[in-house]
């Protein structure tokens, strides 16, 4: 049975008229690493900053084990932030940032000194507690920040978009890490960023956002294989997305050819939106799959190789690891369940919204 | 040396013959006048004479006086500097231009404008007279040097405390916050400490001028009390005599420097400073 550890009940946030979060609603069970996944803009660290109490929402409440903690500051929370650009104090050395929270409670010596040792062998940095933050690079600072946010064994670790600034290699590494130290600590993660890939790695429960609104929340797979809404689908990963006509209960008509799909209830020749992972697209001889087409690009990435197909008077990208040369004629064949049905939003608001089922 | 780099060190030029001729040489000159007798003979008599009653008094007078308005210039200074980068209104520029206005001012014109402020029958003694107070005159007095003192240096207090806040991370302070300091903690614990380049900064732009000002314990003082600044002025413009005035400057040169090295201790970084 999963318990809830953060709940937002009806937030509400404007800036200067302007509303950045709208009655927004959500559930952080415990012990999950939870991300908020959205382009720049769409209210999600707005929504960590109300977490943590650095800003006041105009309505609603925030809970935390059940207890409203809306009017709590944010010092007295049991929770604790990394931010973005690491903020550490840059006038202490590693030992004295890492004791600043532990200090600040009054615990005994003893006790810091056990903690900054188990906090730094956590983040692979022991030895560096008379070093000073300017010394070390961007990728130590932020395993600091993590050190000093941990040692005070919140309840919730709430991670602004902590790896914003580390070149890609030190990223990926990074993710790891912190999978790793969430398994290690057992504590719920929130978890801030506009990076789909890094969403996808690390999370239990992706939550993606747009302009306020919550788009779809769901495990990673569901997230990426299973789309709400062209959002969602274009946010995450690559894909082609394309308007359709449902025809009936697994049957749809992509460009004027049916293909068979695995999703019922659409009604019975409705437009729809169809989303088709680039992965998902196969490639046969012409004549041998469902829509025939001509390959206009190619391009080798290493695993495999895109392509782009002319098809329909739409461009699709393709990933496979067959190679068809530019001007080869083809034919895309596409399997049922790799088909996913979306409605068609009716207007730009409810598009914001995303489609709640 | 190439080509290129030389015409860059050129471009130095104007200024190294600024600095020999403006710095260098009028230091020299001093040295010399300090360490000689009328006669051009070498002497140590003008550098010791600080330790006659009256010029001791004179350079005890004057750094109390200037450590006591760099003191205020402190207190007054950074409550201002705070509100400024809370407000956000500093980052308008407007309320800074209100501040660096009046020294757009001459310098001696405002310090007369304290002289009707304070004297015998001036703006505080009307009022004073009219509210039914006891009338005071504060010109002659050393409140009233340092109230001329901290009016036109503050600014120079204001200015480095503001440049150093405002350059504090917003998140830096939520650190401090979330990781469980209140608004008290966070002030002393990671304000205060990050500020210290300002402060060093500040204090050394107040402090330096008002410890050897004579312009404004001239007007305020009404003449009747000496600082350092004022002997020395005396020693070469009434008294003709150079090389007492000379020497005297050297040593008060001697106490600055001591109280710069002090200060650069705290000051690590050098980010603050402008010596």
């Amino acid at each position: 049975m999963k318990t809830s550890m953060v709940e937002l009940q009806h937030i509400t946030k404007s800036y200067d008229g302007q509303m950045i979060l709208d009655d927004l609603n959500l559930d952080i069970f415990e012990n999950s690493f939870v991300t908020l996944l959205g382009p720049s803009g769409c209210g999600k660290t707005t929504t960590l900053r109300i977490i943590g109490g650095f800003e006041a929402p105009d309505k609603g409440k925030v809970l935390i084990e059940g207890r409203d903690i809306t009017s709590v500051p944010a010092y007295k929370r049991p929770l604790n932030t990394v931010f973005q650009k690491y903020a550490l104090f840059t006038h202490m050395n590693i030992e004295e940032n890492i004791a600043f929270g532990l200090k600040i409670k009054n615990k005994s010596r003893q006790y810091i000194k056990d903690k900054i040792a188990y906090a730094l062998k956590l983040v692979n940095l022991e030895g560096y507690e008379k070093r000073m933050p300017d010394s070390l690079s961007g990728g130590q600072q932020q395993r600091i920040a993590i050190a000093r946010a941990i040692v005070n064994e919140p309840k919730v670790l709430l991670l602004d978009e902590p790896l914003g600034a580390l070149d890609l290699k030190l990223r990926q590494d990074m993710q790891y890490e912190l999978i790793r130290m969430k398994k290690e600590l057992g504590i719920t993660f929130v978890y801030v960023t506009h990076d789909q890939e890094e969403a996808l790695t690390m999370s239990d429960h992706i939550v993606v956002m747009n302009q306020g609104y919550i788009q779809q929340q769901g495990s990673p797979e569901t997230i990426y294989n299973e789309p709400e809404n062209a959002f969602v689908a274009d946010f995450i990963g690559d894909s082609n997305i394309m308007g359709a006509t449902f025809i009936q209960d697994e049957l749809v008509e992509i460009f004027g050819k049916r293909f068979a799909c695995v999703d019922k209830g659409f009604g019975v020749n409705k437009p729809v939106d169809v989303v088709i992972r680039p992965e998902d697209v196969d490639l046969l001889p012409e004549g041998e799959g469902t829509l025939d087409g001509v390959v206009t690009h190619l391009i080798f990435k290493g695993v495999h190789y895109e392509m782009e197909v002319q098809a329909g008077g739409f461009e699709w990208l393709v990933h496979s690891t067959d190679l068809f040369p530019v001007g080869s004629k083809v034919s895309i064949h596409v399997d049922p369940f790799d088909i996913q049905i979306m409605n068609k939003p009716a207007s730009e608001d409810e598009e914001a919204l995303g489609v709640h089922e | 040396m190439n080509k290129s780099a030389f015409h860059k060190k050129l471009l130095a030029g104007p200024y190294l013959v600024w600095m020999i001729g403006f710095t260098v040489i009028p230091l020299l000159l001093i040295a010399w006048y300090g360490f000689t007798a009328r006669d051009g003979s070498f002497t140590l008599e003008n550098v010791t004479a600080i330790r006659t009653p009256e010029h001791l008094k004179a350079l005890g007078l004057s750094l109390a006086l200037s450590l006591t308005c760099t003191g205020v210039c402190l207190l007054l200074a950074y409550p201002l500097a705070m509100i400024l980068k809370g407000s956000g209104l500093g980052k308008k520029g407007f309320i800074v231009f209100i501040f660096i206005l009046p020294m757009w001012m001459n310098f001696l014109l405002r310090t007369y404008a304290w002289l009707n402020l304070l004297d015998d029958g001036g703006i505080l003694f009307q009022i004073c007279k009219r509210l039914g107070l006891p009338t005071v005159s504060l010109v002659g007095t050393n409140t009233a040097i340092v109230l001329g003192m901290v009016y036109n240096y503050l600014p120079f207090m204001v200015l480095p405390l503001y440049n150093v806040l405002v350059k504090i991370d917003e998140n830096v302070i939520n650190a401090a916050r979330d990781l469980g300091a209140n608004s008290f903690q966070v002030f002393y614990k990671v304000i205060l400490p990050l500020s210290f380049p300002g402060i060093v900064s500040g204090i050394t732009m107040v402090f330096v001028p008002s410890l050897t000002t004579f312009a404004i314990s001239d007007l305020l003082g009404a003449r009747k009390i000496l600082l350092i600044g004022n002997i020395i002025e005396q020693e070469f413009s009434t008294a003709n005599n150079w090389h007492l005035g000379s020497g005297l400057s050297l040593v008060l040169m001697v106490f600055i420097l001591i109280s710069m090295a002090a200060l650069s201790h705290y000051d690590k970084n050098g980010e603050g400073t402008s010596f």
